[in-house]
């Protein structure tokens, strides 16, 4: 046991630029705790990441780390995997980077399932460029690009992920420690591409933005942690559950006590109903969202590849051609 | 006459139409004839009984015509085949096992294949033709995406059928329509034509043998061939564009050797998804044209800060934006040399021939993997498409792909600073990749300290990254053989400068004029020789199909005054032309 690697060895030399009291510091601690937790190897994990102040993270774990340009992250983690499937791939991205000028790439990589554990963090704000509001801002918000409130519909993470065809979609917290290190280790066990949203505060420019539902004090209430197979009860004591109301075909929360039959058991391969737990204001849905197995894009890459991408001839066998002629 | 006959051939419905004077856009490669040379055009429904010259366009209608016709073609040729007619049973009536479509037979040819049948159908349905009028009309659908292909216009022949029918409104309309119908199929499906040429060289080919080869064949061959001399795999990432799409296609069919094919979903993620193939140490390659390889700029500087080798082919067709996606150009070298933000040197070459796009393949990879360095080459579009006799080299000869190993990993300085360890002569870095233990390491877009790698906004050491990025790609020109010309004498009155296709012609004038010819493959840096080689001479003429980008380079890099002969029709240029200009320089030397 003593060659096994902790958090701390995950930590690299370089100190950590971001903001005291950035949610990054939470994720990058869970990151590297699930590191040591699924005993991953530093030679053979690498983080990509495009550009934002959740792209400087590769530079804190001590693993591979490529901190690649704005939004390419899933492009250039796609060409690395099928370069070297062996490789534990980890994309971290932000709300900008993935989903307004890397938007194309999340939604081809989530169609191919090529395995990479992308993670966004969703500060709903452009934190680096100085507080513009981002496409998961909500309608209205005031920044320094939008003073009399910005007009944009946001997009929700959830609902595009699905939408392309995600496999694997989990949300968490960046300060909770147990579900955010539950949601890592299922991505990491997940073959395909393992999408997950992070709920990530930003102190200074969008600071407390998801505090209806992050705030210990009320979580029971706030808070639904979905367990693939278990009732999905919420509230003190759990007193509270949710139901499918098959007239409105929306979901809903009723007193559990009162006709625990009715409680919605999660079905993570559900995707109707992954659909409508995205949507779920409050409490709002954490934990593995949806997982469907399908076949990774790297693995039906070599499958179909007629040598598995190795060399069985050489050039010297094709350069003839067809039809060859010689002149003396 | 010829075309008048051919056109009534057509109306008529026979078996086969010959148009014997209808001169092709002749894109010829080296050492060949310009605008001179005729192509037949045979509509074939049964046996071509043409005598004489092997034919450099066929049409086929069905399969029988296929078999009959196929054995006449000369490699390069361009062969329409209607997929409509390939049902199993005229298959098996014209002695065909399998599909020729999916076999290799049909692999020296030019093919373009097109439901003619029913396209032409839709197109003349409104005019309520029969059936067998409708089914005629189809000459004149293939005769429309001839002259698309071959740039011809449409109008000549379309007046043709209006005088001819003058009588027959309906016919006349519908016939009308067929063309119009073909040809804008052409435009939408981007095709383009080259046809091979008779080499007035062949006399004078050297021994050994030969096969035909298009760029885009060749430039597959190279880029397997320099995976195979490195010992690599090789991932080509591509997204479809105009006229890059050929090598994509050869390239799937060489998987054997070693190569796998990603299309990619767009151009930003091609270049990026070579990337992440070179950084987890396959060698990427990406390919397109221009507009797509503007998109690909930022992903280029990447590569550049991050010391990744990767191969960029630029199949260059005419613009600004989208331009003329069919129609070749050679105005992408501004691009290549100096289209990027900040100061982001990489080495750019450039294939003057079909054949050549070979050896330039492997030469790219190679400078890429010695140097640690994006590379881009430079392919005039037409070439994709464009055959040419190829003397097949001995495979075996060609020196192997050195790339630099990664250190040992036992003591030393830590393996951050290990990464960028650079080899003095080319300053290439050691490839190390994700899965080797003890090198563990980050790298990316931000400035790195020079030795740690660590992201530095350091003054001094921007300033040292800058000189070093410069350095290495200099360092390029102690590797690269000396400038010889190509024809003529080292020294004199004038020598003509020229890069890409245009080897072709301006062999050809000098020949003729005495004129000393220096072709550049290198592009940058240009050849160490070069000022001191071009400064023996009085004048030098840069004829180039831009509008004088070669020549701005000269002058920028060899503080010379060369002076520019431009093309930019979409057409190359024809030796006549040549020579007289090159006599009018002279003459205004002894003026």
């Amino acid at each position: 046991m003593s060659d096994k690697l902790t958090a701390k060895d995950f930590a690299t030399s370089q100190e950590v630029r971001w903001c005291p009291g950035c949610g990054d510091y939470a994720i990058l601690k869970a990151v590297t705790t699930a590191l040591a937790d699924v005993g991953a190897k530093p030679e053979s994990t690498v983080f990509v990441s495009g550009i934002g102040c959740a792209s400087r993270f590769p530079y804190y774990v001590e693993t591979y780390g490529f901190h690649t340009i704005h939004g390419r992250a899933p492009a250039v983690a796609t060409g690395l995997k099928l370069a070297n499937p062996e490789l534990d791939v980890w994309v971290v991205t932000g709300d900008g980077d993935g989903l307004s000028i890397g938007g194309n790439h999340l939604l081809h990589t989530l169609r191919r399932n090529v395995s990479l554990k992308i993670l966004l963090f969703n500060n709903e704000i452009y934190g680096l460029t100085k507080g513009q509001y981002s496409p998961t801002s909500r309608a209205g918000t005031v920044s320094p690009s939008s003073p009399a409130g910005s007009v944009d519909a946001p997009v929700s993470p959830g609902q595009f992920a699905l939408g392309s065809g995600a496999k694997f979609f989990a949300r968490a917290i960046d300060t909770d420690k147990a579900g955010l290190g539950e949601v890592l280790r299922q991505a990491h066990a997940f073959d395909g591409t393992a999408f997950t949203e992070i709920f990530q505060n930003c102190i200074v420019y969008n600071e407390d933005v998801f505090a209806a539902f992050t705030g210990r004090e009320d979580a029971a209430n706030t808070q639904l942690h979905l367990s693939n197979g278990k009732p999905m009860l919420f509230g003190d004591d759990n007193s509270k559950g949710i139901r499918f109301n098959a007239q409105t075909f929306a979901l809903e929360v009723i007193d559990a006590n009162e006709s625990p039959g009715d409680v919605l058991v999660h079905d993570e391969t559900n995707a109707v109903v992954a659909r409508l737990l995205t949507d779920l204001q409050l409490p709002v849905a954490l934990g593995v969202i949806y997982r469907q197995s399908a076949e990774p894009y790297e693995r039906a890459f070599y499958a179909h590849h007629p040598t598995r991408m190795t060399r069985t001839k050489s050039v010297a066998e094709f350069i003839r051609g067809p039809n060859s002629w010689t002149v003396t | 006459m010829g075309s008048q006959f051919a056109v009534s051939t057509a109306l008529s419905g026979r078996d086969f139409a010959t148009f014997p004077d209808y001169p092709a856009e002749i894109r010829a490669p080296a050492g060949t004839t310009f605008g001179v040379s005729a192509y037949q055009i045979n509509l074939g429904g049964g046996p071509i009984t043409t005598a004489g010259d092997a034919p450099d366009v066929l049409v086929a209608f069905n399969p029988a015509a296929l078999k009959v016709s196929l054995p006449m073609l000369r490699p390069g040729a361009l062969i329409i085949l209607n997929n409509d007619s390939f049902t199993p049973r005229s298959l098996a009536k014209a002695g065909y096992e399998e599909d020729p479509r999916d076999g290799d037979a049909l692999d020296p040819f030019q093919l373009v294949t097109a439901d003619i049948s029913h396209l032409n159908l839709e197109a003349v349905r409104s005019f309520g033709l029969s059936k067998s009028e409708s089914g005629r009309s189809k000459n004149f659908w293939a005769l429309g995406l001839l002259l698309w292909m071959f740039g011809r216009e449409l109008d000549p022949v379309e007046a043709w059928i209006r005088r001819r029918l003058a009588k027959e409104p309906t016919l006349r309309d519908a016939n009308v329509a067929a063309l119009h119908a073909g040809h804008a199929f052409g435009e939408t499906a981007e095709l383009a034509a080259a046809l091979p040429q008779i080499s007035t060289e062949t006399a004078r080919m050297a021994p050994g043998e030969y096969r035909s080869i298009t760029g885009a064949e060749a430039l597959a061959l190279g880029i397997a061939a320099a995976g195979e001399l490195a010992e690599r795999a090789v991932l080509f990432c591509s997204y479809p564009i105009t006229p890059s799409s050929p090598l994509l296609h050869r390239l799937t069919r060489l998987q054997e050797l070693g190569v796998g094919t990603f299309q990619a979903e767009d151009e930003i993620a091609a270049i990026c998804a070579a990337i992440g193939a070179s950084y987890g140490g396959m060698i990427g390659v990406t390919s397109s044209s221009g507009p797509g390889i503007a998109l690909k700029t930022e992903a280029m500087g990447l590569a550049v800060s991050a010391e990744l080798p990767l191969l960029i082919v630029n199949w260059q067709r005419g613009g600004p934006s989208t331009g003329l996606p069919t129609k070749t150009e050679q105005s992408d070298l501004y691009q290549a040399v100096y289209g990027r933000n900040a100061d982001t040197p990489l080495p750019v070459l450039a294939a003057g021939s079909s054949g050549e796009c070979f050896d330039m393949a492997v030469e790219g990879v190679r400078i890429a993997l010695r140097h640690m360095t994006p590379v881009i080459l430079l392919v005039d579009g037409y070439l994709s498409n464009a055959s040419e006799p190829w003397l097949i080299p001995i495979f075996e000869s060609l020196a192997p792909i050195e790339s630099h190993a990664p250190p040992d990993v036992s003591g030393g300085p830590s393996a951050q600073m290990r990464a960028w360890e650079r080899d003095p002569a080319s300053l290439g870095r050691p490839w190390i990749t994700p899965g080797m233990p003890g090198l563990v390491h980050r790298t990316g877009g931000l400035e790195k300290d020079y030795a740690t790698g660590h992201i530095s906004y350091d003054p001094d050491n921007h300033q040292r990254m800058t000189e070093f990025r410069q350095a290495k790609v200099d360092s390029v020109a102690n590797f690269i053989p000396d400038q010889a010309v190509e024809l003529g004498d080292d020294s004199g009155e004038i020598v003509v400068v020229g890069w890409g296709s245009t080897y072709g012609p301006i062999y050809q004038a000098a020949r003729r004029t005495g004129a000393s010819f220096v072709h550049l493959r290198h592009i940058n840096p240009l050849p160490p020789n070069l000022r001191e080689l071009l400064g023996r001479f009085d004048k030098v003429l840069v004829p180039e199909m831009n509008n004088g980008q070669l020549a701005t380079l000269l002058r920028d890099k060899l503080c010379i005054a060369p002076v520019s002969f431009c093309k930019v029709s979409g057409l190359p240029f024809r030796i006549s032309e040549l020579v007289s200009r090159i006599e009018t320089e002279r003459k205004g030397d002894a003026a």
